[in-house]
């Protein structure tokens, strides 16, 4: 086993606990974005499609390269931007009348009673 | 190692080290969004540097670039498009599509590498054969099975499990076939045809597993896959000798594992029981009655909204039938009636509402209900006592106090005490039943009136009904 692989293995198990620390700490109304959050890390893969580019010298390698970089590139963006839009949702109510994001978006309407996405998130984790 | 080296390798560190702090950042929703934002500049930098990487190499060819240009552009397009114009209802599927696509950009990677530097003579060790095997198999999986599941929920795909007569066999088999054709991929036999075969059976293997489970346990499936990408991209990284696909790949594996044990410990399922499958349709449109059976009492729309409109207190309990009948605005219309008029008006979540965990605190939440008004479980529950009327749309296990009891398909099941509200109202389309496929004893309760109509022309009614009575 070369010390290569061995530090790789290392690399993987560290990352497998921060991994399962850093999310084990989510409140359940945050699970769907964080799914979304994690699916579009995984688009990391665009690198090894790019990478993969770099020794790419027949057709067939240049299909198989072809098709990863569309793959890697859509899980990547789509990836980043749904997940944004559903954390656009968890903004104060204030934030979002400002924004003008459609027609709807726009039509404020004050409410009392409404808290602060972080004062209301304190109480509940 | 060249400077231009060391620095693709610390901005691949930084990048690492992005994602584990934007994943962190997730943990309150104030702070969500930055950490998305976190996380996304340490992929464009990871990028960046890659492109660095491939700019210094000075070894890809004009095709080679082409062929990336072109692909990265396509994917990214098809990407952007569809994230920004899918409606939030359909979101599940979206992620289920996208991971389906990483899955299978993680599987090409590593096949790629394997027939460019593999086989026997080839440049690629033992080692790094075996994350080959492991990457191709679960990417493969992971692909497969995420596009049938994102047709389920579509419903492209029949949500119904489909079993195939002894499929267990057919299952062990493909798995036994897979696990041969990847022992032969190590050992440098005929190399091409073990990777075809071990491309094949993971393709089956994971369109036939996907099929044989029910529409209401996709979200637990589309979570579970998700790890496995997250897996196969770790595997990836092993392959092509980068830390930094290992690190994120592995961040995901365990954040997809996590969030997996959470999904079906509170669906009370055990991912054994999930994925040996033949278990749920969470459909209730199958079995359609007429009200007359089981004891039951119905109510008219005009009755409904005279109890909703002289309640102090009422407490809405959303459920999987809200989100197919994408009431979601129909629902925030009637509650901000209600409150007009002086109702007390508050949203009870169950951490399984919806399609997924939190799906429903976005749906409502993209419908302009006040974050502050979504109560989760725990908090909620004491406060049942306390409401004049639980409005239950479209939930059903969550409600059922079976589960209070030992010996039922649902014990131990988090659920609900809607049952210990003053009265109950439930708008259902159908008294079918829910994805445990028992009666739902709140149904029958004295105290219990059934409303059965589309969530969304219920609502619709009971909004303009409660509109004549509340001035």
């Amino acid at each position: 086993m070369s010390p290569e692989l061995l530090t790789d293995l290392t690399i993987f198990l560290l990352s497998v606990l921060v991994g399962f620390e850093v999310i084990s700490k989510v409140p359940a109304t945050l699970h769907t974005p964080l799914m979304s959050a994690a699916n579009a890390i995984h688009g990391v893969v665009l690198v090894g499609a790019m990478v993969i580019a770099l020794s790419a010298q027949t057709p067939l390698g240049y299909a198989l390269a072809l098709l990863a970089a569309v793959f890697a590139a859509m899980n990547v963006v789509g990836g980043y931007v749904v997940t944004d839009r559903m954390l656009r949702m968890f903004r104060r109510p204030a934030e979002r009348a400002a924004t003008v994001d459609g027609a709807r978006e726009s039509r404020a309407r004050p409410q009392s009673g409404d808290a602060s996405p972080e004062e209301a998130g304190e109480g509940r984790s | 190692m060249s400077a231009v080296d060391v620095l693709i390798r610390l901005v691949y560190l930084a990048a690492a080290g992005c994602f584990v702090i934007g994943l962190h950042l997730m943990n309150s929703p104030g702070t969500a969004r930055h950490g998305n934002r976190v996380s996304g500049l340490g992929m464009a930098a990871a990028v960046a540097a890659t492109l660095l990487l491939l700019i210094d190499s000075g070894t890809v060819t004009t095709t080679g670039w082409i062929v990336l240009g072109l692909g990265i552009l396509i994917g990214a397009a098809a990407g952007l498009y569809s994230a920004r114009s899918v409606r939030m209802t359909a979101m599940p599927q979206l992620v289920s599509l996208f991971n389906a696509v990483g899955g299978g950009a993680a599987a090409l990677v590593g096949a790629h590498d394997f027939l460019r530097f593999g086989g026997a003579g080839g440049e690629l060790t033992v080692a790094a054969t075996v994350a080959v095997a492991l990457d191709i198999l679960i990417g493969a999986v992971a692909f497969a099975g995420s596009l049938v599941a994102s047709g389920k929920l579509q419903g492209w795909v029949p949500s119904q499990p489909m079993l195939l007569p002894g499929r267990a066999v057919l299952n062990t088999a493909l798995a036994a076939i897979a696990v041969a054709a990847a022992g032969l991929l190590v050992a440098g036999r005929v190399e091409v045809t073990a990777l075809t075969v071990l491309v094949v059976a993971s393709l089956v293997l994971g369109v036939l597993t996907v099929l044989a489970i029910g529409g209401a346990d996709m979200p637990v499936v589309v979570s579970l896959l998700n790890a496995c990408t997250g897996v196969a991209v770790a595997m990836a990284g092993f392959v092509i000798e980068n830390t930094m696909l290992i690190i994120a790949g592995a961040l995901v594996g365990a954040s997809g594992g996590i969030l997996t044990k959470l999904m079906a410990d509170a669906m009370n399922r055990s991912l054994t029981a999930i994925l040996i499958g033949g278990f749920g349709t969470g459909d209730d449109a199958r079995g359609r009655t007429t009200g007359e059976e089981r004891g039951i009492q119905t109510i008219e729309a005009d009755d409904a909204a005279i109890r909703l409109a002289y309640a102090n207190r009422v407490i809405v309990v959303p459920g999987y039938g809200l989100a197919a009948a994408r009431a979601q605005n129909e629902l925030h219309e009637l509650a901000e009636v209600l409150r007009s008029g002086g109702v007390r008006v508050d949203y009870a979540i169950h951490p399984v509402a919806g399609r997924m965990p939190g799906h429903m605190n976005v749906l409502l939440a993209e419908a302009k209900v006040p974050y502050a008004q979504m109560r989760e479980m725990g908090e909620i529950n004491p406060e049942f006592p306390r409401a004049d009327v639980a409005l239950v749309i479209g939930a059903n296990d969550v409600t059922n106090p079976a589960a209070r009891r030992p010996g039922t398909a649902i014990s131990g099941m988090p659920i609900l005490d809607v049952d210990r509200a003053e009265s109950v109202l439930v708008i259902k389309r159908s008294m079918g039943h829910g994805y445990a496929g028992i009666d739902n004893e709140l149904y029958t309760d004295a105290r219990t009136r059934m409303f059965l109509a589309d969530a969304k022309s219920a609502l619709e009614t009971l909004t303009a009904s409660v509109k004549t009575l509340v001035r």
